[in-house]
């Protein structure tokens, strides 16, 4: 119900920013030469000649529909636009997604682990760099390194293009390819992953092995841990089953809000990878001042960041005993 | 008189316990030490940068694309311009851009925060706090964005698109401090005394949430220089030839992998600023924790 509000919110602030811009929409839609009598049939067809909250009462009419209106950029319908490149971007997140959550715990279990020794003092100043390095530096370094130094891994796209597209089913090349028994695309495809991906991921990842990190150390001076090892319960079970539990809740909670933040440098990154996702055509679109398009997308992020935020709530309730039970004596 | 100097050597005490907290982590130092560097660098640029006259619309062609060398630590741009000095300058904007966006808007979230949060409950809390909760519901850098495209890209603009979308975080941190705090004694007992609610809400919640705004200050100056150079990088911030490392590095990405260090230079540069005010954020929140603790 909340997010239902705030994305009926963010829809009013989007609207009025992009509502407020100096300048003609409809002039800078069909160019300076556009006859008067056009751009006036223009204005009346878009409602831009209505007042503001008119052409918002329109507007929310037609996104209810699904429908954000033409794109005045690539003069199609905004909602087939995003339905091409969105997936894209998503297949991009997901695997961002898993890497940092992934290997962020896999770090900091380490870390914690062997506190104070070298893997420790390692991973801490490798997690310290990743914290202060933004993804598009990243994405940069990645692309002189391993795209045309090494020359291991492909720099633009999602597929090189000498290897035919698979059927698109579900939007996800890997996913496509798999399904169609294309093992070269599915390879290829993934490897056009690897760069974005890990630009995007570094950052979070070096932040979850910190929190991991502290936390786990933190709960392994409890007494329950103390009564585990007195029992004789291997080191190993201990750390896996209880202490890795408890320890990671502060980890999930911080990951939906890193993925977040991602979804905002997923603008830079997939523009210097040449990524044909959601951001690109965001960017794309912004340069284009191009109103329908820039408020669709920033729904779309906003969508996102929604339903990211209410997948954590879930995990976090699931793995916290504390956070379930209570929610069931209070029903 | 007395009273006073008494007063003064007290307050220099907790500076020198202060003092020795910062200092007892050497990475607070090494911070505050990177930190004064760039801003001696970014305020002393048209003297200590190799080719001051390079920061504008330079062109030399006859030098261009050099690759880093003793007259060129950092090399030269397609242009000849020495890049070194476009970064010392570049610091400048990067500096700037910080400043501004939190000094305008710390104190309106502040001020926010504090309000809703002493006002706990009513209708102001509400329409504030569901407000910034809106403004929260898409990344910083995604708004600043598509305001800064939709006014003409100039760094003007990219500051006031950032300012736009950087309040609601002090809201909601003051916010919880000052929801907190005014069921204390000290705040029941001002109400009951009948003091103002303006004296109770600057005087006595405000010096309660210092530690963790200045914490957020000098952590949010690398994440604001950031967001600034992305609105560079993508060309809806700083316009060229105004040497801006955001820009920079857009620029010098086009020419890799031949001229590598047009980009890697200015991108390093970035990492370096972020870094420094960082671990000079970390180095406060300890200080200040102990302090309380």
């Amino acid at each position: 119900m909340h997010s239902i509000f705030v994305l009926f919110g963010l829809s009013i602030l989007v609207f009025l920013i992009a509502r407020v811009m100096p300048g003609d929409p409809a002039r800078m839609a069909l160019g300076p030469r556009a006859p008067e009598k056009v751009v006036q049939k223009f204005r009346e067809d878009l409602h831009l000649n209505k007042p503001i909250y008119v052409q918002y009462y329109y507007w929310l009419k037609g996104a209810l529909r699904g429908d954000f209106g033409t794109s005045l950029f690539t003069k199609r319908s905004v909602a087939e636009d995003i339905r091409e490149f969105f997936p894209a971007t998503l297949e991009l997140m997901l695997f961002t997604g898993i890497v940092m959550s992934v290997m962020g715990i896999l770090l900091g279990v380490l870390s914690a682990r062997h506190a104070n020794k070298w893997q420790d003092n390692l991973v801490r100043v490798v997690s310290y760099m990743g914290v202060c390095t933004p993804a598009f530096v990243f994405a940069i370094l990645f692309l002189l390194l391993f795209g045309y130094v090494l020359n291991l891994l492909p720099t633009i796209g999602r597929l090189s293009p000498w290897i035919d597209h698979p059927r698109k089913i579900t939007g996800f090349m890997t996913i496509d390819s798999l399904i169609a028994g294309n093992f070269t695309a599915f390879w290829d495809a993934l490897k056009h992953l690897i760069m974005p991906g890990l630009a995007l991921a570094l950052g979070p990842m070096a932040q979850e092995a910190r929190i991991t990190r502290s936390s786990m150390t933190e709960n392994l001076q409890r007494d329950f841990i103390a009564l585990e090892r007195s029992q004789a319960i291997p080191e190993r079970r201990i750390m896996s089953r209880y202490l890795m539990r408890i320890s990671i809740i502060p980890t999930v909670s911080v990951l939906g809000l890193d993925f977040a933040s991602q979804l905002g440098w997923a603008f830079l990154v997939e523009l210097i990878f040449n990524w044909p996702g959601i951001s690109r055509y965001g960017i794309n679109v912004m340069l284009h001042k191009d109103l329908n398009a820039i408020v669709a997308v920033i729904m779309i992020i906003g969508l996102m960041f929604l339903v990211v935020n209410i997948i954590v709530d879930i995990i976090v309730a699931w793995i916290d005993p504390r956070i379930r039970l209570g929610a069931e004596r209070s029903t | 008189m007395a009273g006073k100097k008494k007063k003064d050597s007290h307050t220099w005490e907790k500076v020198k316990k202060s003092w020795y907290q910062f200092s007892k982590n050497p990475l607070s130092i090494i911070g505050a030490t990177i930190v004064f560097l760039i801003m001696c660098l970014a305020i002393f640029a048209p003297f200590v940068a190799p080719y001051p006259e390079h920061a504008g619309n330079f062109v030399d062609f006859s030098n261009a694309s050099r690759p880093p060398s003793l007259h060129h630590l950092f090399g030269t741009d397609v242009f000849g311009r020495d890049i070194l000095s476009r970064v010392f300058f570049g610091f400048r904007f990067s500096l700037v851009m910080g400043f501004v966006v939190i000094s305008l808007t710390a104190p309106v979230g502040v001020t926010l925060g504090l309000i809703a949060g002493y006002m706990k409950g009513t209708w102001v809390d509400t329409l504030v706090m569901r407000l910034t909760d809106i403004f929260v519901a898409v990344p910083p850098l995604v708004l600043a964005l598509a305001v800064t495209s939709i006014l003409k890209p100039s760094v003007f603009n990219a500051m006031m698109a950032v300012s736009l979308m950087w309040w609601p975080w002090y809201c909601r941190l003051v916010y919880g401090i000052s929801s907190s705090i005014k069921n204390e004694f000290f705040v029941q007992a001002a109400e009951v005394t009948g003091s103002g609610k303006l004296h109770i809400i600057f005087r006595e919640i405000l010096p309660n949430c210092f530690g963790p705004i200045f914490t957020k200050i000098s952590l949010d100056m690398g994440w604001v220089i950031l967001i600034g150079s992305a609105l560079s990088f993508v060309g809806l911030g700083a316009q060229p030839p105004t040497p801006d490392l955001g820009t920079m590095v857009a620029d010098g990405a086009k020419y890799m992998p031949d001229q590598w260090w047009m980009a890697v230079f200015p991108a390093f540069a970035i990492m370096f600023v972020v870094f420094g005010f960082n671990i000079l954020g970390d180095g406060i929140r300890d200080m200040l924790e102990v302090e309380e603790g």
